[in-house]
């Protein structure tokens, strides 16, 4: 069993007990350990199910590599499913439940899948799932995705807060471990800016486990004294608990700092993303060990060799009274010295090389234990924990020579520099004979915004995987024994998590798939949450041989951020609730708001859609609004429209180029409507255009247009007609503007009082400066709803109190205010089009009717050259119509106009589409505008819209004016 | 995530204060141009791997438009300049020449 | 008429920075380029020089900003601007400019502590470190444009008035106690 020993643990706080559960058992630990070390100091060598086949696994790593032991972590609204108990610090109260079982993890009926493992191979659900078709949706799909994944999504909101945060620098260290901190320091004495990441929340990495001194200092001194000097200096920040896991263009890092999941609740952001922005990248992000390729290696109580050394020494945890070492290499002898040293039994070390002499096989045979060369794991005995290993020959096919019981295997089958980060911005790799390795290649580095190296590796990552400089030779064993058949094969484990063996990969060899990243998707090498950390190298490995390829020939997957997984509450940082995106809030937001406004999202504005009253329906509330505004007073919240200052001696050529229409004629004091298209000649924006004086205008654009339009014209200005004389400004948010819309209008500027808002003294398309109810305004005589209207434009923070002014004063004149469907309603029933409605970016003006819009004088105006275009020009093109339904109903949202027989994929032909629909409770019944081919010689003709439900609406085509024709409610 | 230097103010700009806005040094054509003129204008986009000229707007910083020459392949940034230039300036091709030996210009507008 | 009311009348909150909108403050949008009389009009306005590019002169509650290059943020007190804008008027008549009020478009935040730059470092993708006394830096706070400048024992950040709240409601988030940088 696996315990705690009673000495030692570098990493733990012994005299800070801590209690934990896994799966609702009271477990114990200490401060300091992580969860995967308090479950082996517990004897829990079981945490979790494998996905496919459910079968039982253990801890096998001790780092981020880790592909077994994931767990569900807290519960309700701080659970987290897929939690590596590796690299999760232990806390008081910290709750954790194992995975991908039914009902329980000793129990688990899924298993049924391992037994009938020789018929799930590599491709099954692609070879299985495809036929009859429905199926796949209906029945196969749903079980599957209840078998399959790993933890299961938390149904709560997310209790906790996240942040991101930016940060700059000359130099990042990512890893501290001694490569790490050298590096650091000699960037420091550079004077450099220097920051330092470590995932974990120590420094120092592997190398107080694995040496005895850096520099002829003992190991921990070294350490300490590095870290005493960086902390003191000004130019360097040290962030533990911080893995940098992803390298982007010119110097752009981004790192995931735990914060407080060791804490949780104490009201620190939990994670907090950081955005590091630096001249150079230096990566010391270490090696990762290999396993190796034996049938059995998944049983629990197998483990790699360095985390065998990690859990005795840094956290006194012992796997098991025997191990068994298995190794091709020699730093595996370090972890039977380690279990020796903590007085624990190592029966064997089984070295699948034929001699081993160097000074740390001969240091394991002076501790007196035995050194088997030449021989391998024939199979490991045992269920849910290991109980013993089977020895073969290395060179054979696995006749078993000897048993050997024990509680653990360490294995070893050599290093993987982590070249993750290298490769993120495509540093490119070269392979190691020697090392058996994928290790950086400085010739081709990943490249900066200068064309320099932007990273940098040092330490094991590039290769290096002693202190001393001493070099390692590791010979390549990638099955054992080599001679292994299938049925010693199919038990050899490459990817655990997402259950992939030898002989899948095989198999998928044999099925032609020869592409890397091809046999990766097909067998699902690689893909699961560890993305492969373990078991890449050996598959491509075992892949290469099928193919009879080198491994550099096949090479390597790509190697994509993140390193880790990454929360997405991380990722989303602040955008969560009510700060998810910007909202854009009108001065007279609050009191809609407390007029019980419905609010519409319009562009990133809210918008009051209506005003429903108590007992009343949207539809309800719209119908009143319409019918009030018409027949009394409306009042509009209409400080979204854009409103941009076009100030200059060349304002009017550029407005004339702008706008399909004349603007530079426009009199002072006087109001045009126009029209703007891109070079394609496609109807962009449209709005009111005032002359302010000689060499200023005020141009309105859509509420959604405003900071489109103003770009487009300092891109026009910038760019194109630099030379011409003109300034813009954007005062959308300076102004407030009310629409005053109804019968009732100009009797309620009068009770405010102010100025002379008469037919005579503003006419119709004119506007005046003034003030109203003492409040300084400038009125607009425009109406886009065919009534006496007013457009009131006031200092944003007097928009409140003058919007309260206009209530009271308006309550004797049975004012309402109405939100944007009564504002839709109204421009359809004058025919009026609305950008977004009538357009969807393929309409010309043309197409719409406008051409009284466009003048025919100008040789030029942007979208000019590009109406011109023979099928803009067409006849055959669908045009703006108006429609009456013959039963009174509203043509749904959306439906085309169809026309006589199919097309070639079988569907109705079709010869226009409804652009707006509505109900008219002014005319009570249903009305609508749309595209039609030659729509306007066809007056009176019937044509049938579609429905969803299959059926049809017909209409009588008419003009698009369905109100007040002669515009006699808006004169007068 | 790319790093420009808006010519303007000089601030070394991180890509989300950036937009975006395309090919650069575009020659505009209006009525009276060809089918074939407009199309150019309109549609005809280089892409090389490679060099490359671009307008970018520092749109979160002082919303002026400048023009970028950088490689598209490494992302190696050679220069920016102000965008009221209807080729690219000498200094900007010395640039790229001392990195790119082999590079010529080709932004004669197309026929 | 009444008195004119900032985007969220006064709103603040203490973290371990303390977040103050305050305002209205009188801002005038100057643009113009390579003209003479700009130095004067500039001066007979805020009393500062004309800020050189990505600077702030700031005189008392009067400041002179760079926006870009054809483009002056002018800070007065919000009951000038009309003066203000006049003055403008007078010292560039026949000159090509344009001076427009921006007073009512914008908000503006106080943020006031030791660790107020730790507020903004998680907004904004600007080096604080390197941020010069008097330099104004236009960028963004998360999805939104702001400006921002340090000025007396902390920084003041400008923003479009609509999404004050948004603002508002990021910089609480930041400045939360415990989540100091």
């Amino acid at each position: 069993m696996s315990t705690r020993l009673a000495k030692g643990g570098r990493l733990i706080n012994r005299t800070a007990p801590v209690e934990f559960t896994f799966n609702g058992k009271r477990l114990k630990g200490f401060q300091g350990d992580t969860l995967a070390a308090g479950l082996l100091a517990n004897d829990q060598m079981l945490v979790g199910r494998s996905f496919k086949y459910h079968r039982p696994r253990g801890i096998v790593a001790s780092g981020p590599e880790e592909p077994n032991a994931l767990v569900n972590l807290g519960s309700g609204a701080r659970l987290e499913p897929n939690q590596r108990t590796t690299t999760t610090e232990l806390f008081d109260g910290l709750e954790s439940t194992s995975q991908n079982h039914w009902p329980s993890l000793e129990f688990d009926v899924g298993v049924v899948n391992n037994y009938a493992a020789r018929f799930m191979p590599a491709g099954f659900y692609y070879k299985t799932f495809i036929h009859p078709r429905p199926a796949w949706k209906h029945l196969f799909e749903p079980i599957i995705r209840r078998a399959a994944g790993l933890g299961k999504a938390p149904t709560e909101g997310d209790a906790d807060r996240y942040e991101q945060a930016y940060a700059f620098c000359d130099v990042l260290v990512v890893g501290a471990g001694v490569a790490g901190l050298k590096a650091a320091k000699a960037a420091a004495d550079a004077g450099k800016r220097v920051i330092l990441l470590e995932q974990t929340p120590v420094l120092g990495g592997r190398a107080p486990v694995d040496d005895t001194e850096v520099d002829g200092k003992p190991v921990d001194a070294w350490i300490a004294a590095v870290e005493a000097d960086l902390m003191s200096r000004d130019n360097v920040t040290i962030r533990t608990r911080t893995c940098g896991f992803g390298v982007y263009d010119h110097g752009y890092v981004l790192a995931d700092e735990r914060v407080a999941d060791h804490t949780p609740g104490d009201g620190r952001p939990k994670h907090r993303l950081w955005r590091i922005r630096t001249a150079k990248i230096i990566t010391a992000t270490g090696a990762i060990e290999r396993p190796l390729s034996f049938a059995g290696n998944d049983i629990p109580g197998v483990m790699l060799a360095a985390a065998v050394r990690d859990y005795v020494v840094n956290f006194a945890v012992s796997p098991g009274d025997r191990t068994v070492v298995v190794t091709n290499n020699d730093s595996a002898y370090q972890t039977a010295l380690a279990l020796k040293a903590a007085g624990l039994d190592v029966p064997a070390i089984l070295d699948a090389r034929e001699t081993a002499d160097g000074p740390l096989p001969q240091a394991a045979r002076a501790a007196g234990i035995r050194v088997l060369t030449g021989k391998a794991i024939a199979k490991v005995k045992g269920g849910k924990r290991v109980s013993g290993v089977a020895i073969c020959a290395q060179a054979g096919e696995g006749s078993v020579q000897e048993e050997i019981a024990c509680e653990a295997v360490a294995m070893s089958g050599g290093w993987s520099p982590v070249v993750h980060l290298w490769s993120h911005c495509g540093g490119k790799l070269t392979w190691d004979e020697t090392l058996s390795a994928f290790i950086p290649d400085p010739s081709r580095p990943p490249l900066n915004h200068d064309g320099s190296a932007m990273v940098e590796v040092v330490g094991s990552a590039n290769g290096d995987l002693t202190l001393t400089g001493q070099p390692v030779t590791i010979p390549p064993v990638w099955v054992m024994p080599q001679g292994a058949p299938i049925q010693l094969r199919s038990k050899m484990w490459l990817d655990y998590q997402n259950d992939v063996k030898v002989s899948d990969v095989q198999l998928a060899s044999r099925e032609g798939y020869v592409s890397v990243e091809h046999t990766k998707r097909y067998t699902t090498l690689g893909m699961a949450t560890d993305q492969g950390k373990l078991s890449n190298i050996n598959g491509l490995a075992v892949l290469a041989d099928s193919l009879g390829q080198e491994i550099p020939q096949v090479g390597t997957t790509t190697f994509r951020p993140p390193y880790t997984p990454v929360t997405i509450g991380a990722l989303a940082g602040e955008s969560r609730g009510e700060i998810f995106q910007p909202l854009r809030r009108t001065p007279m937001h609050e009191q809609h708001e407390a007029a019980g406004a419905y609010f519409e999202p319009v562009g990133l504005w809210r918008r009051p859609y209506c005003f429903p009253r108590a007992g009343e329906t949207h539809e309800q509330a719209v119908h009143r609004e319409v019918l009030n505004t018409r027949q009394n007073l409306g009042l509009l919240d209409a400080s979204t429209l854009g409103k941009i200052i076009v100030k200059g001696p060349d304002a009017g050529r550029f407005l004339d180029m702008l706008y399909t229409g004349v603007m530079s004629t426009l009199p002072i004091g006087k109001c045009r409507y126009g029209l703007m298209c891109n070079e394609q000649g496609f109807l962009s924006d449209d709005g009111v255009v005032a002359r302010i004086d000689e060499d200023t205008w005020l141009c309105h654009t859509t509420s959604g247009g405003a900071d489109r339009i103003h770009a487009w014209m300092e891109d026009w200005l910038q760019c194109e007609w630099w030379d011409w004389k003109v300034y813009t400004a954007n005062v959308t948010e300076q102004y407030a503007q009310v629409a005053v819309v109804g019968p009732n209008a100009r009797k309620l500027l009068q009770v405010l009082g102010g100025m002379d808002v008469s037919k005579e003294a503003l006419p119709f398309m004119q506007w005046a400066d003034g003030t109203l109810a003492g409040f300084p305004v400038r009125v607009y005589r425009i109406s886009f709803s065919g009534e006496l209207s007013y457009e009131i434009a006031i200092p944003a923070s007097h928009g409140a109190a003058f919007w309260e002014a206009c209530t009271q004063a308006g309550m004797a004149l049975g004012a309402m205010p109405y939100g944007t469907e009564c504002l839709h309603i109204m421009r359809a029933e004058k025919g009026f089009i609305m950008i977004g409605d009538e357009t969807d970016g393929t309409v010309i003006p043309q197409d719409l009717g406008l051409d009284w819009a466009i003048s025919k004088k100008k040789t030029d105006y942007l979208g000019k050259r590009g109406q011109e275009r023979s099928y803009l020009a067409s006849p055959d093109r669908w045009k703006l119509v108006g429609f009456d339904t013959l039963d009174g109903s509203v043509v749904p949202d959306g439906a085309y106009i169809i026309a006589e027989g199919e097309n070639g994929n079988g569907q109705r032909n079709v010869q226009g589409r409804v652009t707006s629909t509505y109900h008219s409770p002014t005319l009570k019944r249903g009305i609508a505008m749309g595209l039609l081919k030659h729509g306007p010689s066809r007056m009176g003709e019937i044509v049938e819209f579609n429905t969803a439900a299959g059926g049809t609406v017909k209409a009588r085509v008419r003009d698009t004016m369905f109100f007040d024709k002669d515009g006699e409610k808006q004169n007068v | 995530m790319l790093i420009l230097e808006c010519p303007y103010c000089g601030v070394k700009a991180d890509e989300t204060e950036l937009s975006p806005g395309y090919e650069a040094h575009l020659k505009r054509f209006g009525p009276g141009a060809s089918p074939e003129e407009f199309e150019a204008y309109m549609f005809a986009r280089k892409n090389p791997k490679g060099v490359h000229f671009e307008r970018w707007r520092h749109t979160y910083g002082c919303g002026k438009w400048f023009l970028a020459a950088r490689c598209t392949a490494t992302l190696e940034v050679f220069g920016t300049y102000p965008a009221q230039v209807s080729e690219p300036p000498a200094d900007i091709i010395a640039k790229i020449q001392a990195r790119r030996p082999g590079w010529t210009p080709d932004w004669k507008a197309p026929k | 008429m009444s008195d004119p009311v900032s985007a969220l009348n006064g709103a603040s909150f203490n973290g371990f920075a303390t977040i103050r909108e305050i305002g209205p403050l009188g801002m005038i949008t100057l643009r113009a380029k390579g003209v003479k009389a700009l130095d004067k009009a500039v001066k007979s306005v805020t009393g500062t020089k004309l800020a050189a590019p990505r600077r702030i002169e700031i005189n008392g509650d009067r400041a002179c900003g760079w926006m870009s290059p054809d483009e002056y943020l002018l800070v007065v007190p919000y009951a000038e601007v009309t003066a203000a804008l006049a003055s403008l008027a007078k010292a560039l008549a026949g000159e090509h400019y344009l001076a427009v009020d921006v007073s009512d478009a914008r908000a503006i935040f106080r943020v006031e502590g030791d660790k107020a730059a730790d507020v903004l470092r998680k907004l904004a993708p600007v080096d604080f470190e390197a941020l010069e006394p008097g330099e104004l830096r236009r960028t963004r706070a998360a999805q939104v444009a702001a400006a921002m400048w340090a000025e007396g024992g902390g920084f003041t950040v400008v923003c479009f008035r609509s999404v004050a709240g948004y603002v508002m409601g990021l910089l609480t988030h930041s400045a939360q106690r415990g989540s100091e940088l």
